[in-house]
């Protein structure tokens, strides 16, 4: 017998009990579409952080010092470091942010505030809709200027600032000297939710004299472990311990996301991948029971000449065409799901290839291997003994 | 084509008896008790004979039919089949002879009711590896011999009785088998159709092909041209139907 031939004995068999393919085919369908949606939006979350994460920088190391009475990392070396490895670092700028109330008038909002260098609005290419940026004098003096993001502007002055307008950063006036483009949304919380001021001034707020946090900033993404090891010797030559410093770069974070949400796509697609598992069970269950049903039909076409692999073939190819069915329409309906949950957890998802391939490889792998023993079965019947039952 | 024109030769150059049953023995294992089927039975059987075996249940003439259709092997003995020695092969070469070799008539017709008339007489071919042309072609041919070429596309459900059988006579027919293998043919049908089908086993005898009829009815047994009754396992009578009458009569 020709494998067409057998493909269509197969279509004839799952058409002839249409309810019991299809319920058969149920497991498959739930399982090869529970596996591509999980997978499909782990991926669009692992997506979403390392678009949110590498937005906020991959060329930044950022850096945090414990000073001490005795240790202390001073300014003035860490901007001089900073030139001297030009070749790597394309600057650097403290960064101190706080959480303080601010407030115009009777209004106020609840905002992180980032005592930054002169530099800091350039090397993050934060563009400024109004005004100037802090500049060295600000700092040197320390002036009470501020930069305001969007959202402040939005809630505390309703978009309009007029050239010497103020605000008030944990009781104290500030004046505002520029105004940030619009980055995000201007929403709470998003990027446009900030104010910037000279780092000095953030130490004074502070209540501390030395500067625990700073921003590099590297030429190339790739010369960021480069710059981590000079930074890290440097910080090592003052300090001389390990525990007072802290050198951090996005690439590290990245990474750490990375394996994290691996990890969790494979936890997830293994729980998922159980039940393809209980599926091709079903199968395998209902291929048994119709091979029984089917004695009398097996026995009826050995005695006709059928051959043991014919027999083989026909429910092999059965099992196969069931699960493989089903594996195609739990792909389609995984995708859909994937697509259209993601827009309700506002993730952009598709499934990957990586996972449609897997699920539907495995859908049929299963038809094969659940449909064997079954197969096996009735390939093997006595013919006698098979004509005889009713 | 030189290999098909070859076999043909060679089929028709054999001149010696189609079935030669010597000294078969049919050994069943149940638990630890043997149970002998067969004892000892030895059979020749000639191209374009009608042959009934005729014999109670429990006799033994299921087990030889079994043997005879090469749906078994004997546990000792030889069993030859048109010059092959069919009693030491395969599960694979078994199926082969009964495909090319043999066509069974069954007692309930035994045709598939998920499949249309035409593709229940074409099956033995589509094992036989033909292609769906000539397999339909040859089926029609087959339905038009035993007059029913008319209900090619019904389901068998959609047949009478008689009508099922003459079905399982033309798939026996299909392949034009060696040997005709018929048992209790007559066994669900009424007595009109039962004579129908006789007339039709006698008319392909008539044209040449040899038929063995399984029965445990005389009366069926004695429309054969030869009896051979079998009890407890061995032949018990080996003759012509006049002789049968007279041993039974005597």
């Amino acid at each position: 017998m020709k494998l067409g031939q057998a493909f269509k004995l197969a279509w004839q068999c799952i058409l002839g009990s249409k309810m019991r393919s299809f319920l058969t085919m149920l497991g498959m369908i739930i399982g090869v579409g529970s596996v591509i949606t999980l997978l499909g939006l782990m991926q669009g979350v692992t997506n979403y952080l390392v678009d949110t994460f590498s937005e906020m920088g991959t060329n930044n190391i950022s850096v945090t010092v414990k000073n001490t009475d005795t240790r202390v990392v001073d300014v003035d070396d860490v901007y001089e470091f900073t030139k001297e490895n030009s070749a790597i670092f394309t600057g650097v700028t403290p960064s101190i942010a706080s959480s303080y109330t601010v407030k115009n008038g009777s209004s106020s909002v609840s905002t992180t505030v980032t005592g930054v260098g002169e530099d800091y609005l350039d090397l993050n290419s934060i563009d400024l809709a109004w005004g100037r940026s802090v500049s060295y004098a600000d700092i040197k003096n320390r002036y009470n200027a501020c930069v305001l993001g969007t959202y402040i502007v939005d809630e505390l002055y309703d978009g309009q600032i007029s050239a010497g307008d103020t605000i008030r950063i944990d009781g104290q006036i500030f004046t505002i000297v520029g105004i940030l483009e619009e980055q995000d949304d201007s929403t709470e919380g998003s990027t446009d939710d900030c104010i910037y001021i000279p780092y000095s001034v953030a130490c004074r707020l502070a209540g501390s004299t030395n500067i625990s946090s700073y921003t590099f900033v590297v030429n190339d993404a790739e010369l960021v472990t480069a710059g981590e090891t000079l930074l890290d010797n440097f910080l090592y030559n003052i300090m001389r311990s390990e525990d007072l410093y802290n050198v951090r770069s996005m690439t590290e974070l990245l990474d750490t996301i990375n394996s994290m949400t691996t990890l969790m796509s494979t936890i997830l697609g293994g729980i998922a991948g159980i039940s393809l598992l209980v599926a091709g069970i079903g199968i395998m269950n209902i291929m048994l029971v119709s091979v029984v049903e089917r004695t009398k039909e097996i026995g009826i076409r050995k005695s006709l000449g059928a051959k043991r692999r014919d027999i083989m073939w026909q429910f092999v190819i059965e099992a196969t065409s069931i699960s493989m069915l089903g594996g195609f329409i739990g792909v389609v309906i995984g995708y859909v799901a994937t697509v259209t949950l993601g827009n309700m957890f506002g993730v952009e998802a598709a499934p990957t290839t990586n996972s449609i391939v897997l699920a539907f490889g495995v859908s049929a792998a299963i038809g094969i291997g659940f449909g064997y023993a079954p197969a096996n079965k009735a390939a093997r019947l006595n013919p006698i003994d098979a004509l005889r039952s009713e | 084509m030189n290999l098909m024109k070859k076999k043909q030769q060679s089929e028709a150059e054999y001149s010696g008896p189609l079935i030669q049953l010597i000294d078969i023995h049919k050994v069943y294992y149940m638990g630890n008790s043997e149970i002998y089927a067969n004892h000892g039975i030895n059979l020749e059987i000639n191209e374009g004979e009608f042959v009934a075996i005729i014999g109670k249940s429990g006799s033994g003439k299921s087990t030889i039919m079994n043997i005879i259709g090469a749906l078994d092997v004997p546990t000792s003995g030889q069993y030859i089949l048109k010059g092959k020695d069919v009693s030491k092969m395969n599960d694979n070469e078994l199926a082969t002879i009964r495909n090319k070799m043999i066509g069974f008539i069954f007692q309930q017709y035994n045709l598939l009711p998920k499949e249309r008339l035409i593709n229940n007489v074409a099956l033995p071919l589509l094992y036989s590896g033909m292609g769906k042309e000539e397999r339909n072609k040859r089926a029609m041919e087959a339905l038009k011999k035993v007059d029913i070429d008319d209900k090619y596309r019904n389901f068998p459900n959609q047949m009478s009785g008689g009508q099922q059988q003459r079905g399982a006579v033309a798939r026996a027919l299909v392949t034009n088998p060696s040997l005709i293998l018929a048992d209790e043919p007559t066994g669900a049908l009424d007595s009109r159709t039962s004579v129908e089908i006789l007339n039709f086993l006698k008319q392909l005898n008539r044209e040449g092909n040899t038929i063995v009829l399984i029965t445990h009815d005389r009366s069926v047994a004695e429309e054969a041209n030869r009896i051979v009754s079998i009890q407890d396992g061995t032949i018990t009578f080996d003759g012509t139907v006049d002789e049968y009458r007279k041993q039974v009569a005597g």
